[in-house]
C-alpha cells in the first residue's frame, strides 16, 4: 500500500455541518485486462448524524467507494484519482499519511463487514477482538479495554456478556457474530459509521433485528451512518438520503422519499417498477432489459443508455451530468432534465407511473 | 373489507425491540465448557496412542538429559581408571548396564546420558534457530508481497539449492571447531528454508481472510497484523514441521559428528560415541554404538510420531 496519492491544489475544505465530503472521487484498476474505473466520478456529502444509503447492483462500486474512503484498497493494482478529494471531519483523507489514517480507523471512521462469520479472527475471544481496538485507539488499559468491550456487547443486545466475550467466535451464530461486530465498530463512538451490506449473510429474522439494532444505536450514539446495500426495502427503512449507483457513476441523489417514491433517473424507476408489489398483482413484472455494460467497453455518453426506454440522440453523444430535477436537493445523470428533453420528460413520468400500476386495469373493478 | 393478511402494522416501541432481540439471543445459549485452540488440540492428541508414546519416550529422554548429567557429569580429562588392561571394553554388566567403551573403558550409559543433553540441546535449538528465520522471512514474504517476497524467495531458492551436507560439513570445519553453539548456529541457519515457504504460503492465503481486512479497518498496524492476527492462525502447520526438523537436525549432527566434523569429543553426542566406536566394532566391541544409535533412532522417532500427533490435533478438519 504505497502511502498518498500524488499532490494537487486542494480545493476548499467543506462547512463544519458537513462531515463526510466525496468529491469526484475516481478509483480505477489496473488489471490485466486493463482498467476498470470502479468507481468514476463520485461525488456525495453527509451531515453529522444522518444516515445515507448508496444502492446499486454488484459492480456498481458500492463497496469501492466505502474501501476507497477507509483507503483499504492496495495502490496499486487500484488506483485514486488525482483530482479526487475526500473530506471528513475537516481533514482530507486521500492525502493523510497512512499513520494518521490508522488512527482514524476504528476511531472516527468503523466499518462493519459484509460477513460476519469471516470477519472475526477464528484464533482469539471476541473479547481480546473488541478490546485491542479500544486498547489502540483510547489509550486505555487492559482492564478498562474489557469492560469496555462487556459493555459495548450489552448495549447489541447481547445476553451474559460477562460470558460471551470469553467465547470464540465459532461458539456464536452469524447474527450474533454480526452483533459482535457491530459492538466492536461502535466501542470508540466513531462520527461515522460505515455499514458494507451488513445483513446480506444473514436470514431475514436476524436481518431485521440487525437493521432495527444498528438504527436504535445509531440514533442513541449520533454517529452518521453509511449503508452500503442493494436491497432497497434496506433503504427505505434505514436511511434519510440516497445516492443510486450505477457502473461506477450516481445516477441519482435525493432524500429516501423522493427516490423511492419520484425517482427522476430512468435507472432508477426501473429499479423500482422491477419491484414486486400488492398493487401490482395481475400483470407482467416490468424488468430492466440488457445487462450492465462491461467496464472494459463502457457506453461513450451515458452508461445507460443501451437499456434506457427513453434513450433518444443525445444519450448516444453527450455524456449525462447530475441535473438538478424538477424537486429540490433532488439530482439525477439524465438529459430528461435538461431543456432538451423537456418534452420527453413528461411522457417518461407517465410510463413510470402507468408501470407503477400495472396490472389494475387487467383485473377490472373487484 | 378487512384482510386477514394485512394485521394492522404497529411500530413496536424501541425497548420491546431490544428485549426481543434480547430474549431471541436466548436461543443460542447453550451451557457448554468452551475449549480454546489448545485445549481442543490436546483432545485430539491425547486420543493419538504413537503420539502418546513417543511423547511419553521424550519426556524420559529430556528427564535424562537434565538430571542425567547432573548425576554423573561427564569429565573428558578424568581418565578412568583400567582396572585390568581391557582393549574391548566390556559388554553390560550390573555395575555398568550399558556396558564400557574399548581403550579408556568409559561408561556408555554415562555417555549416552550426557550426549543426551548435547544432541537434545543441538536439535531444539537450531530448530528454534530455523523457524524463527523461516516464520519472520516467509510472514514478511507472503505479507508484502511484491519485491521484498521475490528477493526472499530467490534466496530460499539459493539456499536449497546448496548441497547443504557439504555445506554443513566444511562450515563445521571451518567456523565450528568442535563448537556446540556453533554447530547449533550453522544447523539452524541451513534449516529455515522449508518452514520459509510453509509460512508464505500460509500467509498468502491466510492475508486475503476478511478479518485481516476487518482488522486494518479498525486501524490494526501491519506489524500487528502479521504477528497477532495472521500469525497464530498458521500456528499449527508450523508446529508440525518444527517437530520434524527436530529430528531432521539431531539426525544432521550425529552424520557430522559421525563424520568428525561436528561437535568436539570432549562433550558427548550421540553422533561422536557413534564415531568413536566405529574402531572398535571389528573386536566384537557391539555395546558401545548400539546404545547411542538405539537413543537417536528413539529420539527420531519419539519426534516424529509427535509430530503426526500434532498433525491430526491441529489440524481443524481431522475429527478424531
Amino acid at each position: 500500500m504505497t502511502e498518498t496519492i500524488e499532490l494537487h491544489v486542494l480545493g476548499a475544505p467543506p462547512p463544519d455541518d458537513i462531515l463526510l465530503d466525496v468529491r469526484n472521487l475516481r478509483t480505477i484498476f489496473h488489471v490485466m485486462d486493463g482498467d476498470v474505473p470502479a468507481v468514476d466520478g463520485v461525488s456525495f456529502q453527509l451531515r453529522p448524524g444522518r444516515s445515507i444509503g448508496i444502492v446499486g447492483e454488484s459492480g456498481s462500486g458500492k463497496s469501492v467507494t466505502a474501501l476507497t474512503i477507509m483507503r483499504l484498497l492496495d495502490i496499486p493494482p487500484a488506483e485514486v484519482g488525482a483530482d479526487s478529494e475526500i473530506w471528513f471531519d475537516g481533514k482530507e483523507l486521500l492525502r493523510m499519511p497512512m499513520d494518521s489514517m490508522r488512527k482514524l480507523r476504528g476511531n472516527d471512521i468503523a466499518m462493519i463487514f459484509q460477513e460476519p462469520l469471516t470477519s472475526l479472527n477464528p484464533v482469539f475471544t471476541i473479547g481480546d477482538q473488541i478490546a485491542e481496538q479500544v486498547e489502540i485507539h483510547l489509550k486505555v488499559k487492559r482492564k478498562e479495554a474489557w469492560d469496555r468491550a462487556i459493555e459495548s456487547l450489552k448495549l447489541v443486545g447481547i445476553p451474559s456478556p460477562e460470558r460471551r466475550v470469553k467465547q470464540y467466535p465459532h461458539e456464536m451464530s452469524g447474527g450474533m457474530r454480526q452483533r459482535v461486530m457491530i459492538a466492536m465498530a461502535l466501542s470508540c463512538e466513531p462520527k461515522l459509521l460505515i455499514a458494507d451490506e451488513p445483513t446480506t449473510a444473514l436470514d431475514v429474522t436476524i436481518q431485521a433485528q440487525i437493521l432495527e439494532l444498528l438504527k436504535t444505536i445509531q440514533d442513541r450514539t449520533d454517529s452518521a451512518l453509511m449503508l452500503i446495500t442493494h436491497d432497497l426495502g434496506v433503504v427505505a427503512e434505514m436511511v434519510e438520503d440516497v445516492v443510486v449507483m450505477y457502473a461506477g457513476q450516481v445516477v441519482e441523489t435525493g432524500t429516501v422519499e423522493q427516490v423511492l417514491l419520484e425517482p427522476r433517473a430512468p435507472y432508477t424507476m426501473g429499479l423500482i417498477e422491477s419491484i414486486p408489489t400488492v398493487d401490482k398483482r395481475g400483470g407482467r413484472l416490468s424488468v430492466i432489459k440488457g445487462t450492465v455494460p462491461s467496464p472494459f467497453n463502457l457506453p461513450p455518453a451515458c452508461r445507460f443508455e443501451p437499456r434506457c426506454p427513453y434513450a433518444w440522440d443525445l444519450c448516444r453523444n453527450v455524456p449525462p451530468e447530475l441535473y438538478p430535477t424538477d424537486q429540490a436537493s433532488q439530482f439525477a445523470r439524465c438529459h430528461l432534465h435538461t431543456p432538451a428533453g423537456e418534452t420527453r420528460r413528461s411522457a417518461a413520468l407517465d410510463v413510470h407511473e402507468k408501470a407503477m400500476t400495472v396490472g389494475r386495469d387487467v383485473r377490472g373493478p373487484a | 373489507m378487512s384482510d386477514p393478511f394485512l394485521a394492522p402494522n404497529t411500530e413496536p416501541a424501541p425497548e420491546e425491540i431490544e428485549l426481543r432481540a434480547a430474549e431471541a439471543g436466548q436461543d443460542y445459549e447453550v451451557q457448554l465448557e468452551s475449549l480454546n485452540q489448545w485445549q481442543l488440540a490436546w483432545r485430539k492428541f491425547r486420543k493419538h496412542r504413537l503420539a502418546i508414546v513417543g511423547l511419553a519416550i521424550l519426556i524420559v529422554l529430556i528427564a535424562a538429559a537434565i538430571f542425567g548429567p547432573i548425576l554423573s557429569p561427564f569429565v573428558f580429562n578424568e581418565i578412568p581408571r583400567p582396572d585390568k588392561a581391557v582393549y574391548a571394553g566390556r559388554p553390560p554388566s550390573l555395575n555398568h548396564p550399558f556396558g564400557e567403551t574399548g581403550g579408556l573403558q568409559r561408561d556408555v550409559l554415562q555417555l549416552v546420558v550426557n550426549g543426551a543433553r548435547t544432541s537434545l540441546i543441538i536439535g531444539f535449538s537450531s530448530m528454534a534457530i530455523g523457524v524463527l528465520i523461516g516464520t519472520v522471512v516467509g510472514a514478511l514474504a507472503g505479507y508484502l508481497g511484491g519485491f521484498i517476497d521475490n528477493i526472499l524467495m530467490r534466496i530460499v531458492d539459493v539456499m536449497l539449492s546448496l548441497p547443504l551436507l557439504f555445506v554443513i560439513l566444511v562450515a563445521s570445519q571451518f567456523f565450528g571447531n568442535g563448537n556446540v553453539l556453533l554447530i547449533i548456529i550453522i544447523f539452524g541457519v541451513f534449516s529455515w528454508m522449508g518452514i520459509a515457504r510453509l509460512v508464505r504460503s500460509l500467509f498468502l492465503s491466510i492475508r486475503e481472510r476478511e478479518f485481516v481486512e476487518a482488522a486494518k479497518a479498525v486501524g490494526v498496524r501491519d506489524r500487528r497484523i502479521i504477528f497477532r492476527h495472521i500469525l497464530p492462525n498458521a500456528i499449527s502447520p508450523i508446529v508440525v514441521s518444527a517437530s520434524l526438523i527436530v529430528a531432521g537436525n539431531i539426525i544432521g549432527e550425529a552424520f557430522v559428528s559421525f563424520l568428525g566434523f561436528g561437535v568436539n569429543p570432549i562433550y558427548p553426542t550421540w553422533g561422536n560415541v557413534l564415531s568413536n566406536a566405529l574402531t572398535f566394532i571389528p573386536v566384537g566391541n557391539w555395546w558401545w554404538p548400539l546404545f547411542p544409535g538405539l537413543a537417536i533412532i528413539m529420539t527420531v522417532l519419539a519426534v516424529n510420531f509427535i509430530g503426526d500427533g500434532l498433525r491430526d490435533a491441529l489440524d481443524p478438519r481431522s475429527r478424531a
